[in-house]
């Protein structure tokens, strides 16, 4: 059966892991290699980086970093983070990423999606969408929230997906950082509107949030950024728990 | 030991490549049948459209020489497809290494297939030390319907062969680059073949 996907996410400054890691194992806590290698070893089933800066230097580094990831990890994993054009694309899978993200140039230039999956296929092209609630209506913001748009976000993944989107990461800017749960109900009606998968993010923070998720949300693989790197929810006991409570997940 | 990786007009060669330098082998990315053919292995990968992928092997008749090789062989992903009889991908006939059809997922689920599934069944050699119900990584719209040449089968909507070996040949439609310690040992398994 196919397994619910754990995946932890991030956020790269500088070639460093950034939003803080507290890990005893780790000799260089903000070492990106370092992290991605320890979680793949306990057993996350993708990794996603996010790289936060924006200027020209800072990428090369990053597609520097994503080099050594790939040389150093035997799980797959996404980039994500700024990426504007083909050229940012084809540098990253290059470099040996094998999914990249898009968010803000998507929305702003949507036939950059057909572009993408026609040159490079959409099982690698993952949509990111970062949504906020206005009472009945989900619209999607740009430039990591700061700026709201009209599109509604079930309007928006669908066209995304006709246009060759593979999977979409759905963020929930309203449940981001509470840990009081992901935004289970938008998360449903995005996968149940769309036929790929769909990642969600933004609010774990329990083991029952991710069963929640899955049950409820319809979600085929969740992300998280700070219970796993600050040890709060160890990998192995998350899919323990899950597996425990009938979700399928690959045990190591 | 020398590796060659054919190169073609599909994706996803350059982390073959990578998982191979992980397992401190050196692969060489080619089109010249000369090296293809004298390489101790090679393996054919990748992500892409059948219909244009055979239309490129055939151009440059990388097709006969792929038929013609008596060294083993590992077909990855669309690679599996391309040496089977037929593909629905753009009703594309292939290289019939394997006498299986390809078929596109019913739609009644997710379509691609995405994600880490299990493999049963195992049979021969690739799978030395592999347990049964091991978990791998897939990423397809199309499969391989069962047939004499499985190797191993998973469930996803239909039961499809998910590798098949058929003597020198070998091919999985997972991607044993990217299956963590799993897929690990299935390329040390065919490096050692």
């Amino acid at each position: 059966m196919l397994s619910k996907r754990i995946i932890p996410c991030l956020d790269i400054k500088d070639g460093q892991t950034v939003k803080g890691v507290k890990f005893e194992q780790i000799r260089h806590a903000g070492d990106p290699v370092e992290l991605a290698s320890l979680y793949a070893r306990s057993g996350a089933d993708e990794l996603t980086f996010l790289d936060i800066t924006a200027t020209i230097e800072d990428r090369r580094t990053f597609a520097e970093l994503v080099e050594k990831i790939a040389h150093n990890i035997n799980i797959p994993f996404t980039v994500g983070g700024g990426i504007k054009n083909e050229d940012d694309v084809a540098r990253l899978l290059d470099a040996g990423a094998d999914k990249i993200t898009i968010n803000s140039a998507a929305v702003r230039q949507p036939g950059l999606i057909d572009i993408l999956a026609g040159r490079f296929g959409s099982q690698c092209i993952v949509l990111a969408v970062d949504c906020k609630q206005y009472g009945l209506r989900s619209l999607v913001h740009l430039d990591g929230g700061r700026t709201p748009t009209d599109r509604e976000t079930l309007l928006w993944v669908k066209e995304a997906v006709e246009r060759g989107a593979g999977e979409i990461l759905l963020t929930s800017m309203d449940h981001d950082g509470t840990k009081e749960g992901f935004a289970l109900e938008i998360t449903r009606d995005v996968s149940e509107s769309v036929s790929v998968p769909v990642i969600a993010s933004g609010g774990a923070g329990k083991s029952e949030h991710f069963v929640d998720v899955f049950e409820k949300g319809k979600a085929d693989a969740a992300l998280a950024a700070s219970i796993f790197h600050f040890g709060e929810i160890p990998i192995p006991e998350l899919k323990k728990y899950l597996s425990e409570n009938n979700i399928p997940v690959r045990m190591k | 030991m020398s590796i060659a990786v054919i190169k073609y007009n599909a994706g996803n060669i350059r982390s073959v490549q990578i998982a191979l330098e992980r397992l401190g082998v050196d692969s060489v990315v080619t089109d010249d049948p000369e090296i293809i053919r004298n390489a101790d292995k090679v393996i054919f990968p990748g992500v892409g459209e059948a219909s244009s992928a055979m239309k490129y092997l055939k151009e440059r008749k990388l097709d006969e020489l792929i038929l013609s090789l008596k060294q083993p062989v590992l077909g990855i992903c669309l690679g599996l497809q391309l040496m089977c009889s037929f593909t629905e991908e753009g009703n594309t006939p292939c290289l019939g290494i394997f006498k299986n059809r390809v078929v596109r997922f019913p739609e009644n689920d997710k379509v691609p297939h995405m994600g880490w599934n299990s493999i049963q069944r195992l049979k021969g050699m690739l799978f030395d030390s592999i347990d049964e119900g091991s978990y791998v990584y897939f990423v397809h719209s199309y499969a391989a319907e069962p047939g004499v040449d499985q190797i191993a089968e998973t469930d996803y909507i239909i039961p499809f062969s998910s590798a098949l070996q058929k003597k020198n040949f070998f091919a999985t439609q997972f991607h044993p680059e990217k299956s963590g310690d799993i897929g690990q040992i299935i390329l040390k398994n065919f490096i050692e073949l």
